[in-house]
């Protein structure tokens, strides 16, 4: 024990003592020891908690200058975007910020389905990350209400009217949302508070999410669990490195986006006031909400839409056992991985959908889409839990690093 | 436990391997140099939003009339957000404010460099101690020591030229930049 290494001394070692705040910190960004084999797809975490911090420094500068009001809410906005000093900046920043966050953990998502991260023992670290995405889904439509535009104006209404779809309680529901009869200047004021407090709710469930991750460590592209030491690397140098890199390329798209096409993403018609009277011909969410919106519209029954559309964020909470299969990484489950595919693609389709307007075709292939959506998770997982042969996977990270080995052990198990 | 941290191992094989430790110091020093320079800036660009934006500075200048105001009476208008003490002073001010030895003064200042003309004077209405806004602008207001203002928060009491001449409040009144833009009427700003 006395001759554990890093003893620490002088102020830093004093406190510590008292308060083991260098240790912590030691123990979980330095000495942390991290598969060896973790690949450019185990970035995504720490890019979103770098953007969690960069939305919560510029929304808390934004809050400044932005009035919650019905009658100023949108001269505010522009106010910051003319008059304040690098206001455009700001806005376009935390504009931006909310749609890489979505890619970010879109992505981080992606990464756990495919390699398994979300499968024992690391099934709360999922939930609290499907906790996080519901939050973060709730904070940036809120978020999209405050310009008070036409989109922000009628994003509001047909969002909260969902709610009216519930039999009896919905339309009660809904005036209780508004704090009214129409989405008006108490929905505002509402929805602005709750955009300030959500990004802070979403930083103690991170936390927690942290908690669970390092319990166990990091999952990895293979799978499986580390065996010894020969397994890892300390997390400082390599992956704070790795990490750091990674960082330098996403601020570059990031910004990218910010200083050549800041509107990109956005929809022009959130530049028009809200006009309570006047309903914009082509309403469509945000982009991060499309595959999501495209559900909703697939499903011709109001009640039956809404419900499919919770439905398809729900159904991940419970994907640790949907996905019951021993094996982790697709890289060693055939028809999973083919499977994975087709999903991934199913999304994008979705999201594509969800931008065209609901009429024709587009209507038939979001009902494929949605059908194969839920197929997916309800039906093919359960089935290939059951029935899936799995191909030989090597028998530690080490083992498979010194890549040539792995691969003649590979052939010939193959060849017996 | 005496085993080495993964840390420690890594770092002695690299005494093994030969590292180049030149070039690993020149990355790392460019690296973090970069960071700090772009870090810095961005953080500047952030921290500059909460300066007086462009609306808050185009407010920054007011004309007065001073025609409605007797000789005795005081007015006070807003200019940036604070307020602005006119007093058309009597004779028998003017000569107060005159009749005062520099040299007994805290805050050195002749009445005639205070003022463009005698009879009006302009000062910022802002106690130069902690701010509050001093008592003497209405006609049954206490005027302090010297007939000019007396600041209620902490008792300094300023002259018939807005001097600082008792009290805990270190300057004298400000003079805002003005000019007579016609004989009666003043541009503050
Ligand atoms: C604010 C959003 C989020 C932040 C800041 C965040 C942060 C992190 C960090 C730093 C890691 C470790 C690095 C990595 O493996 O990439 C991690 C791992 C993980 N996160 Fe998240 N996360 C967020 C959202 C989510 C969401 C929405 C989900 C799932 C629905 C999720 C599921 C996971 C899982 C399963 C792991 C372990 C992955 C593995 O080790 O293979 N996270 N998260
Ligand atoms: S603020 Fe005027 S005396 Fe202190």
């Amino acid at each position: 024990m006395s001759t554990e290494k890093n003893e620490l001394k002088g102020v830093t070692g004093w406190i510590d003592k008292r308060l083991p705040v260098f240790t912590f910190i030691n123990h979980n960004l330095r000495d942390y020891p991290t598969p060896k084999n973790l690949s450019y797809f185990w970035n995504f975490g720490s890019l979103a908690g770098v953007t969690l911090v960069i939305m919560i420094v510029t929304g808390i500068l934004l809050a400044m200058q932005y009035t919650a009001n019905a009658d100023l809410a949108f001269d505010s906005v522009e106010r910051i975007m003319r008059d304040v000093n690098n206001g455009w900046l700001l806005r376009y920043i935390h504009m931006n910020g909310a749609s890489m966050f979505f890619i970010v953990v879109y992505i981080h998502i992606f990464r756990g389905l495919y390699y398994g991260s979300f499968k024992a023992p690391r099934e709360i670290l999922w939930i609290l990350g499907v906790l996080i995405l519901l939050l973060m889904m709730a904070t940036a439509f809120m978020g999209y209400v405050l310009p008070w535009g036409q989109m922000s104006f009628w994003g509001a209404t047909v969002i909260t009217n969902l709610f009216s779809a519930f039999p009896v309680i919905g339309d009660y529901i809904v005036t209780f949302l508004w704090g009214g009869f129409s989405v008006d200047n108490p929905t505002l004021t509402r929805f602005f508070v709750l955009h300030y407090l959500m990004p802070f709710l979403i930083v103690g469930v991170v936390a927690l999410h942290i908690v669970a991750l390092h319990q166990f460590g990091s999952n990895n592209p293979l799978g499986i669990d580390v065996k010894s030491e020969g397994d890892t690397i300390p997390f400082h140098p390599y992956y704070t490195v790795k990490d750091y890199f990674g960082l330098g390329v996403f601020l570059i798209i990031f910004f990218g986006l910010v200083f050549f096409a800041p509107n990109f993403l956005g929809h022009p018609d959130n530049y028009i006031p809200a006009d309570p009277l006047v309903t914009p011909a082509h309403i469509v969410p945000e982009w991060y909400f499309l595959p999501f919106y495209a559900i909703l519209r697939a499903v011709p029954d109001k009640l039956m839409g809404v419900i499919l559309m919770f439905a398809a964020v729900m159904v991940l909470f419970v994907l640790p056992w949907l996905d019951t299969h021993k094996t982790r990484s697709a890289q060693f489950r055939p028809y999973y991985k083919q499977f994975f595919w087709l999903f991934f693609i199913d999304c994008l389709i979705l999201g594509w959908v969800g931008s065209m307007p609901a009429e024709g075709i587009y209507v038939l292939i979001s009902r494929i889409a949605t059908g194969y959506y839920f197929l997916f998770f309800l039906v093919i997982l359960p089935i290939l839990s059951r029935y899936e042969n799995t191909r030989t996977i090597p028998t530690s990270i080490a083992a498979s690093v010194l890549s040539d080995k792995f691969v003649n052990e590979k052939t010939s198990t193959e060849n017996i | 436990m005496d085993k080495k941290s993964l840390n420690d191992k890594l770092v002695e094989s690299d005494k093994t391997q030969k590292v180049d430790s030149e070039r690993r110091d020149f990355l790392f020093m460019t690296t973090t140099g970069l960071a700090l320079a772009g870090g810095a800036m961005a953080a500047w660009s952030m921290i500059d939003t909460m300066n007086p934006a462009k609306d808050v500075l185009a407010l920054s200048s007011t004309e007065v009339d001073l025609s409605p105001i007797e000789s005795g009476q005081s007015l006070t208008v807003m200019w940036r957000g604070k307020p602005i003490f006119i007093r058309h002073r009597t004779k028998d001010e003017i000569k107060q404010a005159r009749n005062v030895l520099v040299d007994d003064l805290t805050h050195k200042s002749l009445d005639e460099e205070r003022v463009k003309k005698p009879e009006w004077l302009v000062v910022v209405g802002v106690c130069t101690h902690l701010g509050c806004v001093p008592l003497g602008q209405k006609v049954g207001d206490e005027k302090g020591e010297f007939g000019g203002w007396f600041c209620p928060c902490h008792g300094s009491h300023y002259d018939t030229s807005g001097r600082i001449r008792k009290g805990p409040a270190p300057l004298n009144l400000d003079v805002p930049p003005y000019e007579f833009v016609s004989d009666e009427i003043i541009k503050i700003g």
